[in-house]
């Protein structure tokens, strides 16, 4: 069932309205605040754009097909209404002149931003603590970390602050926040959503996508957030399209190099009660093999802070955010940016400008980018026979706060099963499959072909009636 | 094994516009290290002949006609989100 229609229909029928929705939700965030989900609310603007919604409705007008559900942008959207902050300090105070094409067509539909949610600093981290805000707490433990770097966009639905969040994944920064706190993720096909007015992090495996309690919700935005934009070149024209007919029978392969001794054995256990699940469904399992997924972290971390250190070029204490006092030109940019950025944030500056180094290029980012092709060969064999790819979402469930900080390697472990999706750009999403014997929630991941999108939700919706 | 001396990671730092304290070199170092050696792995893969891959969706040369796009936001907005501005332009120190 889905809870943004519920909205919808209640505020539609009069029995609700879009001002009460909003009240409510900024209500649960200022009563939620301890969790530190979110770093800002917008309550004016949204309180405005609630009472134009409930008076176009009382016009009798068509106010789109989200109006009235208040929703959540992780940080690093452009939002008017509160600064965008990527939660760093070198952003800390700007105002966006513009609005992320996302939260524009979400907005089109009625659908209104109450608020930014917290994240790793420029989404660089798994767990949310290299916010330059404080780390967001788990939604089900608050010993342990929410995950990251969408941690605030994960915690928020969680705790029923609003019906939806947006999230950024460039290695998993959606799927593995939603599998830690027990809610959906949806990482899409690279380009089916727009990413203009995104923060960028690594321009060639971002997505944005959303994260939902339950399948019909993340459908839902899906089919509003999916399309072409001439402001990112990268978009596909719209191919997702919720499928309402039956799910067929589906040919399911586990990935047996993600299913390795590395994972923890509830973690394992639970996603074999699931694959079990898919059986008993009548779907086809059998174990497949991708033997290049355990390289995919290394890959992933030449590729990406080659990325990085190119795209935060920008934040140089000129154009925007904050400015160190200095004497000359390269005093103000060393120190603006040596102040601004999080210790993670030059970290993998710093990794990228190495890997993009004469003399390094070819070995490390070349090699990365040749060992990226062979990767996305092996997954084109596996989808010739295969309509589905399961594994974890993560090798653990969410560590306690404090637990992977003084190790940067060990925190990018927390990625080892993410990264192969975003590398080779096709869809995958983290479904809730269970909690462990401690209350802990384990998502499962499906992955698909690219632009599968729509077919690896229909399945999961399928498998969530199961579930129930 | 790679690895990475003070003085490499100070001129990565240079190249990367950043002025590390030195406690941070220190860190930094260490950190290099580790997830340089981590990353390294990657060397025993053999790509003899394999073309590398930058984009993943199958799009290539998306162009568009040469015409000024209005974004509907203004100049002074832009220039709103500078630190410092001057006569409608971003102030900066003296640069020669």
């Amino acid at each position: 069932m889905s809870n943004i229609q519920n909205i919808v229909d209640a505020v539609a029928s009069g029995s609700s309205s879009a001002k009460a929705q909003v009240e409510e939700a900024l209500k649960r965030a200022n009563d939620k605040k301890d969790f530190n989900a979110i770093l800002s609310l917008t309550n004016e603007r949204a309180l405005k754009r609630a009472d134009e919604i409930d008076s176009r409705i009382k016009k009798g007008e068509n106010a789109g097909r989200l109006a009235g559900v208040p929703f959540v942008a992780k940080d690093n959207f452009l939002t008017f209404g509160s600064p965008t902050t990527a939660a760093s300090k070198i952003l800390g105070n700007f105002e966006a002149p513009i609005q992320a094409t996302a939260v524009e067509k979400l907005e089109a539909e009625g659908a209104i931003c109450i608020g930014k949610a917290n994240l790793d600093a420029f989404a660089h981290g798994g767990s949310t603590e290299n916010s330059a805000y404080g780390p967001t707490k788990n939604a089900v433990d608050t010993a342990r970390v929410a995950g990251g770097s969408s941690g605030g966009s994960a915690v928020a639905v969680a705790l029923d602050i609003v019906p939806f969040t947006l999230g950024s994944d460039t290695g998993g920064s959606i799927r593995q926040p939603a599998s830690f706190n027990g809610v959906v993720g949806v990482k899409p096909t690279y380009g089916t959503v727009s990413r203009f007015g995104v923060v960028a992090m690594a321009s060639s495996t971002d997505v944005i996508g959303p994260i939902t309690k339950n399948i019909a919700d993340a459908e839902l935005v899906m089919d509003v957030l999916a399309g072409k934009d001439d402001y990112d070149a990268t978009t596909l024209p719209d191919f997702f399209k919720p499928q309402t007919e039956q799910v067929k029978k589906q040919k399911v392969g586990i990935v047996k190099e993600l299913m390795s001794d590395g994972v923890e054995p509830e973690v394992l256990k639970i996603t074999n009660d699931y694959i079990e699940k898919l059986r008993t469904a009548g779907h086809s399992v059998e174990e497949v093999s991708l033997p290049l997924a355990p390289m995919c972290l290394a890959m992933y971390y030449i590729i990406v802070p080659a990325e990085v250190s190119s795209n935060l070029a920008r934040y140089d204490g000129i154009r925007y955010g904050v400015r160190a006092g200095a004497k000359d030109l390269g005093e103000l940019y060393g120190k603006s940016r040596d102040q601004g950025f999080e210790p993670e944030n030059k970290r993998r500056i710093l990794i990228g400008s190495y890997v993009l180094s004469s003399g390094y290029y070819d070995a490390y980012y070349n090699q990365a980018a040749r060992a990226r092709t062979l990767l996305i060969q092996q997954f084109n064999g596996l989808f010739e026979k295969y309509d589905v790819l399961i594994g974890p979402v993560t090798p653990t469930v969410a560590f306690k706060l404090g637990e992977n900080t003084d190790d940067p390697l060990k925190m990018y472990m927390t990625d080892v099963m993410t990264t192969p999706a975003n590398l080779a750009g096709v869809p995958a999403i983290s479904v809730p499959a269970g909690e462990t014997a401690e209350g802990l929630p384990v998502g499962v991941q499906l992955i698909g072909q690219l632009k599968s999108d729509a077919a690896l939700l229909a399945l999961a919706r399928s498998m969530e009636a199961n579930n129930e | 094994m790679a690895s990475i001396s003070k003085d490499e990671v100070v001129h990565l730092a240079s190249l990367s516009n950043i002025t590390l304290t030195d406690d941070e070199v220190v860190s930094m170092q260490a950190d290099l290290e580790n997830i340089l050696n981590y990353v390294s792995q990657l060397s025993t893969l053999d790509t003899t002949g394999v073309d590398p891959t930058y984009q993943v969706n199958g799009l290539e040369n998306i162009d568009r006609a040469d015409e000024v796009i209005d974004y509907g936001v203004s100049r002074e907005q832009l220039l709103a989100t500078a630190p410092e501005q001057s006569e409608h332009q971003i102030k900066v120190p003296k640069v020669i």
